[in-house]
């Protein structure tokens, strides 16, 4: 066999190996990749020749996928001197894919390859002379450290502390980036020990960018350590964090505010973490007050529930109250988000006396994604006391949005319609909102009359075939006549939408003869979405009117002088038959 | 500015005041970013960390040239003392006296450093550092917005400007007295003083990275043990915003600076100076930003390749790693840049790279964006480069000549194809065998590449067949 193969088995390599070194890069990484992986000729990779980032992060992270193609676990280390060297690349996209993917294949090494090999190769990288391969040996050191003997432990963590006070920046960066990670795979002894001064040293260092990182190793490391330790290796470090200079570490700790209160327990919560959170909430720059607005909930729900409601009325509400009148729009944005959760952590007698008129101050806010938020979340409130109560101011907030010059900000409150309408029940719809889903189908913007289309459909849905059949069609198919071509379409689209929840009946009868009278429109867009209409509800229609009413317009359609109609028209036919 | 967004604003208003349907929209979609965010309020910002909240008092000192001059060293620290209260300006009514009275004190210091004489004891340094770490030291406050960007959006001030510009003001001249003694001030002016110096280079007002600017030239020029310390940290700064954050507001600033640093550079050069020009300033072409700070980029460029020529043949191989694939504006910049360095290039260097560089070239003059191609044709109006590419005609006329003739031929833009035309007239004169022969080969050769190219994909056909035909054989074939 081999002989009879013998020039086929070399030529695939001569094609690669030609095709590699041609210049245009661009020409299909993947499928270089591709073939490459089915024949794995590890050595191109190692003396690379090429210098495009794009192609060394498919190969960084292809060569993670590599362990049965070059003959499984038993000689997966020989993937590691490609990897290693793509490890200490500049660009850092590349040299994560393969950490990622070195990470990856340790876990493929038996416990001897990975000292032999795997370890060696960790130590190069922490001790490279640039700084590239020194971050990249952050993220392995977890990796590996489970499974060598405890003299290598020994080393790991030597060289895990030596990177913690790097010269550079960088390095010190993807050092505490890792050290929850590493926490956690170290016995206990050397967290206490080694990773607590670690953390301190980290938590005060020079730049910001290093001692932000800390804060999130600080969840990691706080669940490691019993309760009592706590007190005294993490929380001044933590109490520190709350009140750096810096407003990017205060806004870490406001962000990363709900698993630091898991992390130290409700004790702990008690008597430091909740001044702290009054803190943020009050912090002078508004994106530290945004974070920590938008952890208000969660921190409510969070608190021990023996006295959560005495904390929440007495220490965080008075916050929340200045926050509804905050400066920064993202501020009071980030709050309206969340603030509509706490009525069920609150009951209905505190929720009607205490936040209810924050509720009716942000209905009326100035910015309408503060609006937006609160009526987005109006679900929470409709259990705890109704939505009656607050229906009277949120008329004005809901009308006021749905003309909002942003067509976002139209869009969103449409997209919420269908949900309101279930809540406000459909008298109430009938009355105050329908003219309002009527308007949308006129819009300027597409996208608004797209999204009012798709709304109708929703409704119908909702309320059912006769409800459309008394108050929305009639309307819809009004706008057949309108002068402007764009309204005669939207007719199309909302046929389209609704033929299906209307029913047989009312689609026969109502919908298709218009449709049809619009086939002679002189517009031929309108003509050609007569062709697309007629294919969409053809299948509402019976056998008989397709064939005696729809067939014959769709003949004559696919003669139009317009190309576009004669084609819609023409798949329309086939589809048909 | 606020007037003219004020006008535009109201035209706007009037270009869609006709149609006044309920839900018309009140802005279009389509001005300009900048023109819809001048509604915003906040135009200058400032660290707020700082103020306290109560009202500040400051007891009013008698001005130093009304005492006699053996008191005037201790008022001067008297002085300084209170200059370190920093007042808090986004309140804009608070504190208006107490303002006034530091302004009028700050700007006595100014006028006192620049012209007195043996005010500057011992004692004074610390208190100056102190002054001026207490009032420019500070946390930057966060960009007004997420997406800052800043050749689109005009640059959030410094609120408290009024008095920080005075203390910058005094500081350099306190730099630049005649008395001042380095050798004094470096137990003040240290590590930690310059670091933190460095971060404030990334202030989004631009009046303040030019004071930053005249400071930190002055103390690299006069500290001469932080010299290393400072390139150092300018290096972790560009390699952060290369490839972590791609912000930073006062990379041009710093590009000045390092230009005539570089300038500077003693030879030969040391590794970490070609270090540093191969691992950041090459990479930091590939930022999104790049206009902001490409001149002097460049200038620093040319610079490093002033000094030593030998370093043109990585440099021009580094930007063309690096050239942009689909940014045209982009593309037009390192052609810029290019031009400079052919400027400046030896003979013997252009010689290495003439092949790649000319493949490069040739690929800009037959781009369809006619501003590049453009760019690069403007090459040949350039006599020292002609007279390089004349030296070397039979390499590069080879490489270039296809997509002159293709473009001759093709390219929408007439400016394009009579530029192409000179190119070729060029081209003739300078060596017409080779010309000849090149326009005789032109159809076969085209014919060439066109079954060379259906002979790959046929290859790749038969590869992909074989593929299936062997399946996971192939699982057992280990590389050697």
């Amino acid at each position: 066999m081999a002989g009879a193969d013998g020039d086929d088995s070399l030529y695939p390599i001569a094609v690669l190996i030609d095709e590699l070194r041609n210049e245009d890069v661009q020409n299909d990484t993947e499928t270089q990749l591709y073939s490459l992986k089915m024949y794995s000729i590890i050595h191109i990779f190692y003396n690379t020749i090429y210098d495009e980032d794009e192609v060394l992060l498919a190969l960084a992270e292809q060569l993670g996928n590599f362990t049965m193609l070059v003959g499984g676990p038993e000689y997966v280390h020989c993937l590691l001197p490609p990897l290693e060297s793509l490890a200490t690349v500049e660009e850092t996209v590349v040299r994560d894919k393969a950490v990622e993917s070195l990470r990856k294949i340790s876990q493929e090494h038996s416990p001897v390859d990975l000292e032999v090999h795997f370890e060696p190769l960790v130590k190069r990288l922490a001790s490279g002379d640039w700084f590239t391969s020194r971050t990249s040996a952050c993220g392995l050191f977890s990796v590996c450290y489970p499974r060598v003997s405890s003299t290598v432990k020994a080393e790991i963590r030597q060289h895990f502390r030596t990177l913690c006070s790097d010269d550079t920046p960088m390095v010190r960066r993807a050092a505490a980036s890792k050290l929850g990670e590493f926490a956690k795979v170290l016995e206990p002894e050397y967290v206490k020990s080694d990773i607590i001064s670690l953390f301190t040293a980290l938590a005060s260092d020079e730049q910001d960018s290093v001692r932000l990182l800390a804060v999130e190793a600080c969840v990691s490391i706080a669940t490691l350590l019993p309760q009592e330790d706590l007190e005294t290796l993490v929380m001044p470090t933590l109490r520190q964090a709350a009140e750096d200079k810096s407003w990017r570490v205060r806004y870490m700790v406001a962000d990363k505010f709900s698993e630091l209160q898991k992390a130290v327990g409700s004790e702990i919560t008690k008597n430091d973490l909740v001044p702290a959170f009054q803190n943020l909430l009050k912090d002078c720059e508004a994106e530290v007050r945004a974070a920590a607005a938008n952890k208000v909930k969660e921190f409510c729900e969070n608190l021990p529930e023996d006295n959560r409601e005495q904390i929440i009325m007495t220490h965080i509400l008075p916050c929340v109250k200045e926050l509804v009148s905050d400066t920064n729009q993202h501020v009071k944005s980030a709050l309206a988000s969340v603030i509509m959760g706490l009525s069920t952590i609150l009951g209905k007698d505190n929720t009607i006396e205490h936040l209810l008129p924050l509720f009716l101050a942000q209905l009326k806010d100035e910015c309408p994604e503060v609006r937006l938020n609160i009526i987005s979340n109006l679900d929470c409130v409709n259990e705890v006391i109704g939505i009656r109560q607050l229906s009277q101011s949120l008329l004005p907030a809901i009308v006021e949005l749905a003309e909002d010059a942003k067509w976002r900000v139209r869009l969103a409150i449409i997209e919420y319609m269908p949900l309101l309408a279930g809540q406000l029940g459909v008298e109430f719809f009938d009355e105050k909102l329908n003219t309002l889903c009527m308007a949308w189908l006129i819009d300027h913007v597409y996208a608004i009359r797209e999204a009012a289309t798709c709304n109708l459909m929703k409704l119908v849905e909702k309320f059912g075939a006769e409800w459309a059949q008394n108050t929305i069609v009639p309307k819809v198919l009004g706008m057949a006549n309108d002068p402007n071509y764009l309204h005669r379409m939207t007719t199309l689209f909302c046929i389209n939408a609704l033929s299906e929840a209307c029913g047989q009946e009312i689609t026969t009868k109502q919908m298709l003869p218009v449709v049809l009278k619009m086939s002679n429109d002189q517009v031929a867009n309108v003509r050609f979405n007569v062709a697309k209409s007629l294919q969409k509800i053809g299948p509402v229609l019976d056998s008989n009117a397709l064939q005696t009413e729809v067939k014959p317009v769709l003949e004559k359609l696919a003669t139009d002088s317009d190309m576009d109609v004669k084609y819609f028209a023409q798949e329309a036919i086939t589809l048909q038959s | 500015w606020a007037l003219q967004i004020l006008i535009s604003d109201s035209l706007l208003a009037m270009s869609s005041a006709p149609t006044t349907s309920p839900s018309v929209d009140k802005v279009d979609g389509f001005s300009r970013k900048s023109v819809r965010k001048a509604k915003q309020k906040r135009s200058q910002s400032s660290s707020q960390f700082r103020s306290q909240g109560k009202p500040i008092e400051l007891t009013p000192l008698p001005l130093l040239k009304d005492v006699p001059g053996v008191e005037q060293p201790e008022l001067f620290l008297k002085k300084l003392q209170q200059c370190c209260t920093v007042f808090d300006f986004m309140d804009t009514l608070s504190d208006l006296k107490m303002k006034e009275y530091k302004r009028s004190t700050l700007n006595e210091l100014v006028d006192y450093v620049t012209v007195s004489r043996g005010y500057l004891t011992e004692q004074a340094y610390p208190e100056v550092v102190k002054m001026v770490s207490g009032n420019i030291f500070r946390t930057l406050p966060p960009s007004d917005s997420n997406e800052f960007d800043p050749e689109e959006d005009e640059p959030t001030l410094e609120a408290s400007w009024p008095h920080l510009q005075l203390v910058y003001e005094f500081f350099i001249r306190f730099l630049e007295s005649q008395e001042f003694q380095p050798s004094i001030a470096k137990k003040y002016i240290d590590q930690k003083f310059v670091l933190q110096l460095l971060e404030l280079f990334d202030s989004e007002d631009p009046r303040e990275r030019d004071y930053l600017k005249t400071v930190l030239h002055r103390i690299y020029g006069k500290f001469l043990g932080l010299r290393a310390f400072i390139r150092k940290q300018i290096n972790n700064i560009f390699l952060r915003f290369v490839y972590e954050t791609e912000h930073f507001n006062g990379v041009a600033e710093l590009l000045e600076i390092l230009g005539s640093i570089i300038n500077g550079f003693a030879l030969p050069l040391k590794a970490e100076h070609k270090q540093f020009l191969v691992k950041v300033l090459i990479p930091l072409h590939t930022v999104r930003s790049l206009s902001l700070f490409h001149a002097q980029l460049a200038y620093c460029i040319v610079q490093f390749l002033e000094k030593d020529p030998t370093l043109t043949e990585p440099v021009i191989r580094g930007l063309l790693k690096f050239w942009p694939k689909t940014c045209s504006q982009k593309e037009v910049m390192y052609l810029g840049e290019l031009e400079e360095i052919l400027d400046v290039i030896e003979p013997t260097q252009f010689v290495k790279i003439q092949e790649p560089l000319f493949k490069q070239i040739s690929r800009c003059v037959s781009s369809p964006h006619f501003q590049v191609a453009e760019r690069a044709l403007y090459y040949w109006n350039n006599e020292y480069i002609m007279s390089l590419i004349e030296e070397n005609s039979s390499v590069i006329l080879p490489i270039m000549f296809s997509s002159l003739y293709r473009i001759s031929k093709e390219h929408w833009n007439p400016a394009i194809v009579a530029l192409v035309y000179n190119v070729l007239k060029a081209f003739m004169e300078m060596n017409s065998t080779l010309f000849d022969e090149l326009t005789a080969t032109y159809k076969s050769d085209r014919q060439r590449e066109k079954k060379k190219e259906k002979e790959r994909e046929e290859l790749w056909k038969k590869l992909e067949d074989l593929e299936l035909k062997r399946g996971l054989r192939s699982d057992g074939i280990i590389p050697t």
